[in-house]
């Protein structure tokens, strides 16, 4: 069953949602970074195709990869009263995930210094277990095979790996950059696990254009996420459900921050 | 033709006759092997599920005819171990259909996970935690224990049964049959309880999530008790099917009654902690996690009425359907009772599969509606097809029915 495992390092963002645009850069990031296949409509390798549907392009949203995903939140009122925010979401790294105990071949875990929820694509057997699992709906499924158009595959990073069909994937905190960050500090003659704030950072975070991101070691009081994952406007997702996240968000309008959990039953909210 | 190898002293039709009634069979076959082969060659993105409906039809279909088949653990158990004699009459039926529930879910299981050729993971890399590794290792082992328990009802063919080797073996299967029947039972009502509990567990998903006793959620122990409250009376019911199909009558209804009545002595159980564990979901953890019985239902596709249908009509109704001796007695009303009762556990099945992955736990997130495409139905009528295959070709082998001959 769910176990709580502690950490001297816990890697963890906080996602000031007053000042996302929703200009989706994270995603784009994400994607590049993490060599997520573009949805392509026709694979020109699969002649059985032809004999049925085509595959889904990326209009289909409930079929594409996005480790990370913006979702829009409305305050629901009529203008001029109408508000929109925005709020972007990787995986949650959860300190109790869903996830972890139901996998029934520990193909994810959570078990390595730095509390990032692992995911080893080798070893699914992509049974989505864990997809129905998770509340935050971070977890993808490879439905198609992955495939690159023409000239793209020369621009797949060469430090994560590709994923084949019929497995799961999700955000890892750009695992690999964790990897390099640690190796450069041990070339510097420097302590790898107590990395500086901002010497191992998400390919989402680099790229916010309103560094509406944050990233760090929300252990590490010289860590910012430190300071402001306690500040008087930062909440969690689902709190209530009790599988703390490791990914804080800021606000400082109150709709926004209530339509982080349910409170239908006991104070009334949005639903 | 082949009349040599019919049962001892039944008349079944003629070959010809036999021969169009496998082909009709195996076109519904080869339309879901069709399906079958599109899954596996152009991957799951074929059929009709999605990042938000990672299980689907597929995983109802498998929980469905799991739970229906879990007639022949709990007839075997009573027969071998509590010893019940009446039930002889029937426990070949329970163990064929058993045998065809639990090798079609596999089947099934094979398309539904991505990477089918990783399937044996389970063994190699098991997670100790996971009620789903419980499943892989408890279905593929009562598997196995339905086919040890099958082969003797083989080897009793009556051409097969002529050589003495054959006849011996088939004769100290069945002198140490409890110990397998014992074997089953065990097996099953485990993993009868992990389907339960795989969402049971689930704590971040309040239309599943149940407390419960050790590490076992309350689902647990319903799964268990509404797999054992239908899966007879599902046995009975294919029996009246086959007499209808055939003209014949294989079972008396006395051993139909009975069933009827383990069946519905369960049911009343179940309906009795469900009902229970209905309620102290709604008025206990939904409010301490922020959410209302209402907010777990959305609109027509998953309204209330499913879930009072499943509560009420396909379950108090058969339930006291069954349990009441003048209504069990009736043949129409107790068949009437049993299949409300399966559409009952099946129900339950979607239920917790589909409706409990489609609430949007995020209060900004979208209620989305699952509709399964036809390759999930051609797929899983190519295991009915397989099962009506098995049962057409072991009716007219194999002595199914011990009280055939007196019956007609």
């Amino acid at each position: 069953m769910s176990h709580f495992k502690e950490f001297k390092i816990k890697w963890g963002m906080v996602i000031d949602i007053d000042k996302c645009t929703g200009c989706g850069a994270c995603m784009v990031g994400c994607q590049v970074e993490n060599n997520i296949a573009p949805m392509t409509k026709s694979d020109p390798y699969n002649y059985v195709q032809a004999l049925t549907k085509p595959r889904d392009d990326a209009s289909n949203k409930l079929r594409t990869l996005t480790w990370m995903n913006v979702y829009e939140l409305s305050n629901g009122m009529a203008f001029p009263e109408h508000e929109t925010a925005y709020l972007p979401r990787p995986c949650m790294q959860c300190g109790n995930p869903a996830c972890v105990p139901v996998c029934p071949v520990v193909a994810t875990d959570k078990n390595e210094e730095g509390g990032i929820v692992s995911q080893i694509y080798p070893r699914c057997i992509g049974c989505r277990y864990c997809m129905a699992a998770c509340p935050y709906h971070a977890r993808y499924f490879n439905w198609w095979d992955p495939l690159w158009p023409e000239g793209m595959d020369k621009g797949l990073s060469p430090s994560t790996s590709v994923r084949p069909r019929g497995v799961v994937e999700k955000c890892n905190f750009c695992h690999s950059r964790y990897l390099q960050a640690k190796d450069k500090a041990r070339m510097d003659g420097e302590d790898p696990m107590n990395l500086p704030d901002g010497a191992y950072t998400t390919a989402c975070a680099d790229i916010c254009p309103t560094k509406a991101i944050t990233f760090g070691d929300l252990n590490n009081p010289e860590h910012r996420v430190h300071e402001l994952a306690k500040g008087p406007h930062a909440f969690r997702l689902l709190e209530k459900l009790g599988l703390h996240p490791q990914v804080y968000y800021v606000s400082e309008r109150e709709w926004v921050r209530k339509q982080g959990d349910n409170y239908n039953a006991d104070a009334g909210g949005h639903h | 033709m082949d009349s040599k190898l019919f049962p001892e002293g039944a008349q079944r039709c003629s070959f010809g006759k036999f021969l169009i009634w496998t082909a009709v069979i195996l076109a519904f076959f080869l339309w879901g092997l069709y399906a079958a082969v599109l899954v596996l060659y152009n991957g799951i993105g074929t059929t009709g599920l999605d990042n938000y409906f990672g299980f689907g039809a597929w995983i109802t279909f498998d929980l469905a005819v799991i739970a229906l088949g879990a007639g022949a653990f709990f007839t075997g158990l009573l027969k071998y171990i509590l010893k019940i004699k009446q039930l002889e009459k029937i426990i070949n039926l329970t163990v064929v259909v058993g045998f065809i529930c639990y090798s079609g879910a596999m089947l099934v299981l094979t398309l539904d996970i991505g990477q089918p050729g990783r399937a044996w993971f389970g063994y190699w890399h098991p997670n100790v935690h996971s009620m789903l590794t419980e499943v892989i290792f408890c279905i593929t082992c009562y598997c196995t224990v339905l086919i040890i328990e099958f082969v003797p009802l083989v080897l009793e063919q009556k051409q097969l049964n002529k050589i003495p080797f054959i006849h011996a073996l088939a004769h100290n299967m069945h002198v140490n049959m409890a110990l397998f029947a014992g074997l089953g039972a065990f097996l099953s009502t485990f993993h009868q309880g992990s389907l339960g509990g795989m969402y049971g567990v689930l704590i971040g998903r309040p239309f599943a999530f149940r407390e419960g006793f050790f590490i076992w959620p309350w689902t647990f122990f319903l799964f268990v008790l509404s797999a054992v409250g239908s899966g007879p009376v599902f046995t009975v019911l294919v029996a009246t099917f086959m007499e209808k199909l055939t003209g014949k009558k294989l079972v008396d209804f006395k051993t139909k009654a009975l069933m009827g009545k383990i069946a519905g002595t369960m049911l009343t159980v179940y309906m009795f902690f469900k009902i229970l564990d209905t309620w102290a979901w709604a008025t206990g953890y939904l409010p301490s996690v922020g959410l209302t019985f209402d907010e777990m239902f959305y609109g027509m596709v998953y309204g209330k009425w499913l879930l009072y249908t499943e509560i009420v009509l396909c379950g108090v109704v058969p339930a006291i359907m069954l349990i009441t001796p003048s209504i069990r007695n009736r043949p129409a009303l107790l068949y009437t009772a049993a299949i409300l009762d399966c559409i009952g556990v099946s129900l339950n099945r979607y239920i917790f599969t589909v409706q409990t992955i489609a609430f949007p736990a995020m209060p900004f997130d979208q209620w989305q509606v699952y509709n399964p495409n036809w390759v999930e139905y051609a797929s899983s009528i190519m295991i009915v097809a397989y099962g009506f295959l098995v049962l057409s070709l072991v009716y007219r082998y194999l002595p199914l029915f011990p009280q055939e001959r007196e019956l007609n």
